[in-house]
């Protein structure tokens, strides 16, 4: 016990900030600002791989680490779709992923945000379409924002969740500083 | 005949060291299979080739007494004898080259595994031309699954759609109360069509769809790929090429224990082990980036050697890094040593006994937690495994306990080979141009990858074209295991004991 607490002594808070929102990330406006910034708040977030090769979901595990720290800012992972704001879709879909992802999609409440990531879900990556994928998550599902990348960064996932989810910096009032 | 006379009678063939292949007719196709079982070797690999002109074959990959054997046998259309009482991991590989090429072995289990109805059965993708999503519409489906019936007894269906940041797949519990009867998978969620893939791209330009067969294991793929590829074209890549692999290699051996070591820790209640080992792993890949190019080195491998070379600087600040870690992992070992709850946890879940291990061919890292010391960097070593000094690892208690065990032990070393690496790279080139292979090529890479020995087998077709493709990922022998490891326990405990095993779908469902 005396050892965890000196390691976490130790090593203290090595949270960064977020980055800003990037706008050529966005592929449609499906919501208004306003109800983005609503939702904005607390955002839920239901990740769903329909194809991937585990290359983003890496990445996607990086932005709970304590340097990404994503909870901090109020984001958080769920469990089900029922719960969620946002779906963050990878891979490209599969055919034997597309009833899971459909069904995924439509047992999000509206309004609802996807944001597609990777190369493969914006455009079906080196896998593209065959008797097996269906390429691209647009090819599925309305897709928000679209975030390339082989794997993209975690700085570039959050920057198209927060993109996804408003047009406003995130202030440091955000992160309870 | 012995495994001995199937070894001298065979021809060695290009790529991964040690690599032998004979071929024999389908009558004997059993007894080389029965005489390696005999000699305790191990199955690495069992896929189809063929075309739509007729002439299909199957081959295995067996691992035995220092040699890779490939048997191979032309197909017709009768059956091909079923290894799956000898090597039970062979049963899923069989209905994987019934699904794919339609050729059908005589095991029992006649239903598909990786083909979902997604395409119908008379589509064969790896014979037929391919075709367009569009051209075939799912259709329902139902698998049949084992049932367990008794008093009291239920099912739990998870996935394929999971609670948490991880790969699809679905997994039907038959639980009393709490405590699991039977596990079955259903696996293949994830089959993006990897294999035909291969064979609509330029035999030069496949290490990058390689790399992406598991994203965790990218160096592994790409490098078992380019293994294969220089061998079939009789090019030797520089010794400084093969070295930077290795640098590779371990460095993605590493990120990926930090990020398990963390996972475990968090599924057993202490998010402290979490936030600790995310943040080491984040500080390597952020070195990573700096040094070798990339966070994840999806396309650091390349045929002829590595894409970009290393500073005497960068070396050093890579080797700097991989110290601090080592001593900081150090560290936290002797709090999960210490930790009552994680102790409780770990010890005694999801066994795996030697003798069960040995059976089921479990290989690789949880092989190695359950007494199979096979490392294909000690056993067939390529360059420059050869010349570097390695510890064996290994426990034979087979739990959580155990495969958490090898996997400290493991990122110690592998920081210590990352140094040791670093600071003896020779001097000299890091590529070398690579031409095409004769068509009809075989060449065969294998490399011990985080997970366990990573194959591809590569078949050049005319004009720099691929004819087959074939990747492997260990993954095939272990996700049988973990259905034996989950019994007994609690329905709690599989996120745990799933993770200590830690398998890919992406790579096992191609």
């Amino acid at each position: 016990m005396l050892k965890t607490l000196r390691q976490i002594a130790s090593i203290g808070i090595v949270s960064e900030r977020p980055p800003q929102t990037d706008e050529s990330l966005r592929v449609r406006e499906s919501l208004s600002e306003q109800i983005r910034t609503v939702l904005g708040r607390a955002p839920c977030i239901r990740h769903v791989d329909a194809g991937s090769c585990n290359g983003c979901e890496l990445e996607i595990h990086a932005l709970n680490n304590p340097l990404y720290n994503l909870e901090g800012l109020g984001i958080r992972f769920v469990a089900s779709p029922r719960h969620a704001d946002l779906l963050l879709v990878t891979g490209p879909v599969s055919k034997h992923m597309e009833v899971a992802l459909r069904r995924t999609y439509e047992a999000t409440p509206d309004p609802k945000l996807v944001v597609a990531l990777g190369d493969c879900g914006c455009t079906g990556g080196i896998f593209g379409e065959s008797y097996a994928s269906l390429g691209r998550v647009s090819n599925v599902i309305p897709v928000d924002v679209a975030v390339p990348g082989c794997p993209p960064s975690p700085t570039r996932i959050l920057q198209g969740i927060l993109t996804a989810l408003s047009t406003r910096r995130p202030t440091s009032a955000d992160r309870g500083e | 005949m012995g495994v001995g006379e199937w070894l001298s009678s065979s021809e060695a063939l290009p790529g991964a060291p040690g690599v032998r292949r004979v071929r024999v007719p389908l009558e004997q196709w059993r007894s080389v299979a029965l005489d390696v079982a005999g000699a305790s070797g191990r199955l690495a690999a069992l896929w189809a080739s063929g075309d739509a002109l007729g002439g299909s074959a199957v081959h295995a990959v067996f691992l035995v007494e220092r040699a890779a054997l490939v048997v191979s046998s032309s197909w017709t259309d009768s059956a091909y004898p079923g290894l799956e009482d000898l090597f039970p991991a062979a049963a899923r590989m069989q209905r994987a080259t019934a699904d794919l090429s339609g050729v059908y072995s005589t095991g029992a289990d006649v239903r598909p595994w990786l083909r979902h109805a997604a395409w119908p059965q008379t589509y064969q993708p790896l014979i037929d031309p391919p075709l367009p999503p569009s051209s075939m519409a799912a259709t329902p489906e139902s698998y049949g699954f084992v049932r367990v019936e008794g008093d009291g007894v239920h099912e739990i269906g998870v996935g394929p759609v999971h609670a948490g940041t991880i790969e699809p797949g679905h997994f039907r519990f038959s639980v009393v109360g709490e405590k699991v009867l039977r596990l079955e998978e259903r696996l293949g969620y994830v089959h993006k069509g990897v294999e035909q893939r291969f064979t609509r791209l330029p035999i030069l330009e496949g290490h990058r769809l390689a790399a992406r067969v598991s994203g965790d294991s990218a160096v592994a793929f790409s490098w078992a790929y380019c293994q294969a590829l220089e061998g079939s074209s009789d090019v030797q890549i520089p010794p400084r090429a093969a070295w930077l692999r290795a640098l590779y290699l371990e460095t993605e051996r590493v990120a990926n224990h930090l990020g398990d070591l963390g996972a475990l820790g968090n599924d057993a209640g202490f998010a402290f082990g979490l936030a600790q080992f995310s943040r080491l792993k984040e500080r390597l890949l952020r070195a990573s980036e700096a040094t070798l190019g990339a966070r994840y080195l999806m396309d650091a491998i390349v045929p002829g050697g590595t894409r970009l070379d290393l500073t005497a600087g960068d070396a050093r600040e890579l080797s700097q890094c991989v110290r601090e870690i080592a001593n900081e992992a150090h560290t936290l070992r002797e709090i999960y040593d210490e930790h009552a709850g994680l102790r409780d946890r770990f010890n005694g879940a999801g066994r795996v006994s030697v003798e069960l291990a040995t059976r089921l061919g479990v290989t690789g890292l949880a092989g190695r937690a359950s007494g199979q010391a096979f490392d294909l960097r000690l056993d067939l070593p390529c360059d420059p495994y050869v010349q570097i000094a390695l510890s064996k690892m290994g426990r034979v208690e087979g739990d959580v306990a155990a495969r958490v065990a090898v996997r400290f032990d493991e990122l110690q070393e592998s920081c210590r080979l990352i140094r040791e690496i670093a600071g003896a790279l020779p001097a000299g080139g890091h590529s070398t141009a690579v031409g095409s292979p004769p068509a009809g090529s075989l060449g065969l890479g294998l490399i011990e990858g985080w997970r366990g020995p990573v194959l591809v087998a590569l078949e050049a077709g005319p004009g720099g074209s691929i004819r087959r493709c074939h990747p492997h990922d260990p993954s095939w022998q272990n996700w049988p295991a973990v259905e034996h490891a989950i019994i007994d326990n609690i329905v709690p405990d599989f996120p745990l004991i799933n993770k200590s095993f830690n398998l890919s779908y992406s790579g096992h469902d191609l």
